[in-house]
């Protein structure tokens, strides 16, 4: 079964919480976490919905793999209609939440309406209720987190939670369970605050005693994890330097956007490294990096755990962030950093700190500062207006711009709605490093061809994590790829984006796809869940997946113009490194793309391909 | 003729320590010397060089027998990495 085949739908408008038996002619079509919920999703949401309203919907939800043995079995997602982007939103955690929320026995949690007052949800098992969250409210992440653990009095508790910026509207905020992990992208957490719920804490101990073929479940797992462990990407690489490894890789081959991706190499990449995190400061003589972490059910532990030298200027004064914390991982490292100029590894670890404290994107939020500096840089944003100095390479900018957005004040309100609405206020709309109004990632996609097709038809966003063809084009997994070329990327992005539908539906991290391929996942998910779940099943329920959250943002309104990149990436030649001279080849990429897909010219999937995947 | 040369994560231990910091070394190498050349000149293990990039551009692992670094290039190798 794998399925607990129980969903909590949690009424906050009328305080109400009912269990309900789950779809399984639905969870046979679209597996789980990110499949199924979206299905939930988007047959009961108006896709014209506003994002912020009491007519949105939010679902937590976990895959049949997570809470079971399954290697990184621990992940859940969190599906919405997104603030940032008006798209569908689809946002994965790690940690240990997704797993408890399994043993309390549900595969998801439907949120509908809005609570007249702050809210929070206890489950503990069975033990359903809606409690009150005044005191809560205006807390962070970290401190929501103590609190109610303390008065469930059981430190077993798992929570997540949204800290000040979610309140307060931030469009990227996050949701933040187990104090640094978290569901980033697209805004869910300003869904979660406009619902007045400021956190869900889970206790569960009824396990997850719904495997099918017990026997056949533990051989499998045990052969995927040795395939982990026998990798050296995931046996090796990843435990050691984490997802950071790659800042000098991708800064090597030209392709780090830097200062609002004005170039694409960074000269101070090296200090904000996964090598440079490694070394002992000359200050202190400790390393900024403390230890590997894993997730529920890791076996690869690409964590990072680490602390700043606590006379570093930004925490001199605030002891708060003197002890060990998550971070940096390569995507914050890149936005908070590379984007904005800035080679403070100790800054950007406590810019880092705060967003996992208030809940924000630390993607969304990079980018955003990086072009906010790029307007001050223009004249078209003044100190007057920030209230600080804001140029390039400043990480004092960075850090007090982080400050001023996770508390809501100042400049920090605007710098909350993201680069796509700010450059669009002061008159420079091309100067957002965004698609369909979420920023990309970091990896340029002039340097990169392929992610700059992953970029543009992303549904929900700019986003590397739903079809990662930097595996292919710069690491060589499964096959080395050219990512200067635009030929055969089309055919190489479906695949990613469709066997990632399936591993993000599954409860399992996509970081064991560097050693896994479907062929590991699917004895697993056939031993764990009732039903057919073949090679042939999986392909299909993923480019199944993939067409549904399309069908729903084409109904929101979205054309095949927002398959667009920003203008920058194809004007704007690559001024060094390998791809110098080169703009993105989207233009080309795309038709291809639409074609492959069965869909029309105007990225309309066409009648006989939602026919043949039963949409 | 002068080549930088960069080896980085678990390679880095190949480097000699003054290097590490900026994982960057300046080779004065005859010329013809090939990739493969400067790999076995520090004895690194073949199996740990997954990723070989010369000036930012990938050279498969067939060719580095044959291709030859030229003056002022730089040759940067990285054991089997990944990120997200």
């Amino acid at each position: 079964m794998a399925w607990t085949k129980k969903i909590l739908r949690v009424d906050l408008t009328k305080g109400t919480c009912k269990s309900e038996p789950l779809n399984m002619e639905w969870a046979q079509q679209y597996l789980g976490q990110r499949g199924l919920a979206t299905k939930y999703f988007v047959e009961e949401v108006d896709p014209k919905v506003d994002p912020l309203s009491p007519a949105n919907k939010m679902i937590m939800a976990t895959g049949p793999l997570t809470g079971t043995p399954a290697s990184t079995g621990g992940r859940y997602s969190v599906i919405t209609k997104g603030p940032l982007t008006g798209a569908i939103a689809c946002s994965n955690s790690g940690g240990y939440f997704g797993a408890e929320l399994k043993f309390a026995g549900w595969d998801m949690v439907v949120f509908e309406g809005k609570s007249a007052k702050p809210v929070y949800l206890s489950i503990e098992d069975d033990k359903v209720e809606l409690r009150d969250a005044a005191h809560l409210w205006g807390k962070t992440t970290w401190q929501t987190e103590e609190i109610i653990k303390k008065s469930h009095q059981d430190p077993q508790t798992r929570v997540c939670s949204i800290g000040r910026a979610g309140e307060n509207g931030v469009l990227f905020s996050c949701i933040v369970n187990d104090l640094h992990r978290a569901a980033g992208r697209s805004g869910v957490g300003a869904v979660m605050g406009s619902k007045n719920l400021k956190a869900v804490a889970v206790r569960g101990t009824s396990g997850t005693a719904t495997i099918k073929d017990p026997k056949a479940f533990m051989a499998a797992t045990v052969a995927a994890k040795k395939v982990l462990a026998d990798n050296a990407v995931t046996g090796q690489g990843l435990p050691k330097y984490g997802t950071q490894v790659l800042m000098n890789v991708i800064n090597e081959m030209g392709a780090l956007p830097t200062r609002n991706a004005k170039e694409v190499q960074f000269e101070g990449a090296r200090n904000i490294s996964g090598e440079a995190m490694h070394e002992k400061r000359p200050t202190d003589g400790k390393a900024n990096l403390v230890t590997n972490n894993a997730c529920f059910g890791c076996t690869i532990a690409c964590g990072r755990i680490s602390q700043v030298d606590k006379n570093h200027w930004s925490v001199v004064n605030n002891p708060k962030y003197w002890g060990a914390s998550g971070g940096l991982e390569y995507e914050a490292a890149w936005a908070l950093g590379a984007a904005a100029g800035v080679d403070d590894l100790d800054a950007l670890t406590v810019a880092n700190m705060m967003c996992n404290e208030d809940g924000m994107d630390p993607i969304t939020f990079g980018a955003t500062i990086g072009a906010a500096m790029e307007l001050y840089t223009l004249g078209a944003l003044t100190k007057e207006q920030i209230g600080i100095e804001a140029p390039f390479n400043s990480a004092q900018a960075v850090v007090e711009m982080t400050r001023m957005t996770a508390e809501g004040r100042g400049f920090g309100k605007e710098l909350g709605l993201g680069s796509k609405r700010l450059t669009a206020k002061y008159g420079h709309p091309d100067l957002s490093m965004s698609v369909k109004g979420q920023e990309f990632p970091a990896y340029d996609p002039r340097g990169i061809q392929g992610m700059g097709l992953t970029y543009a038809t992303s549904n929900r966003g700019a986003c590397h994590l739903r079809s990662y063809t930097v595996a292919s084009e710069v690491l060589g997994i499964p096959v080395k790829t050219d990512p200067l070329v635009t030929d055969g990327k089309a055919g190489l992005v479906i695949a990613f984006q469709d066997a990632t539908a399936v591993f993000d539906s599954a409860g399992i991290c996509i970081f064991t796809s560097f050693a896994w391929s479907l062929a590991d996942v699917q004895p697993q998910l056939a031993a764990a869940c009732e039903g057919d779940w073949s090679m042939e099943k999986l392909a299909l329920v993923g480019e199944r997946i993939w067409n549904m959250e399309r069908q729903f943002n084409n109904a929101a309104g979205f054309t095949a113009k927002d398959d667009d990149l920003p203008k920058r990436m194809k004007t704007e030649a690559a001024k060094t490194g390998p791809a110098k001279g080169l703009v993105s080849g989207i233009d080309k990429m795309l038709p291809e793309y639409y074609k492959a897909r069965g869909w029309t010219t105007g990225g309309v999937p066409e009648k006989e391909t939602l026919a043949r995947l039963g949409l | 003729m002068r080549v930088t040369f960069k080896l980085f994560a678990s390679l880095q231990d190949y480097l000699p320590v003054e290097a590490k910091r900026d994982n960057a070394l300046s080779l004065d190498l005859a010329e013809g010397t090939t990739i493969m050349a400067v790999i076995e000149r520090f004895g690194l293990p073949l199996k740990s060089c997954k990723l070989a990039l010369v000036d930012g551009v990938f050279v498969p692992p067939a060719e580095r027998a044959t291709r030859v670094l030229a003056d002022g290039e730089t040759l940067a190798i990285w054991p089997p990495v990944a990120g997200g």
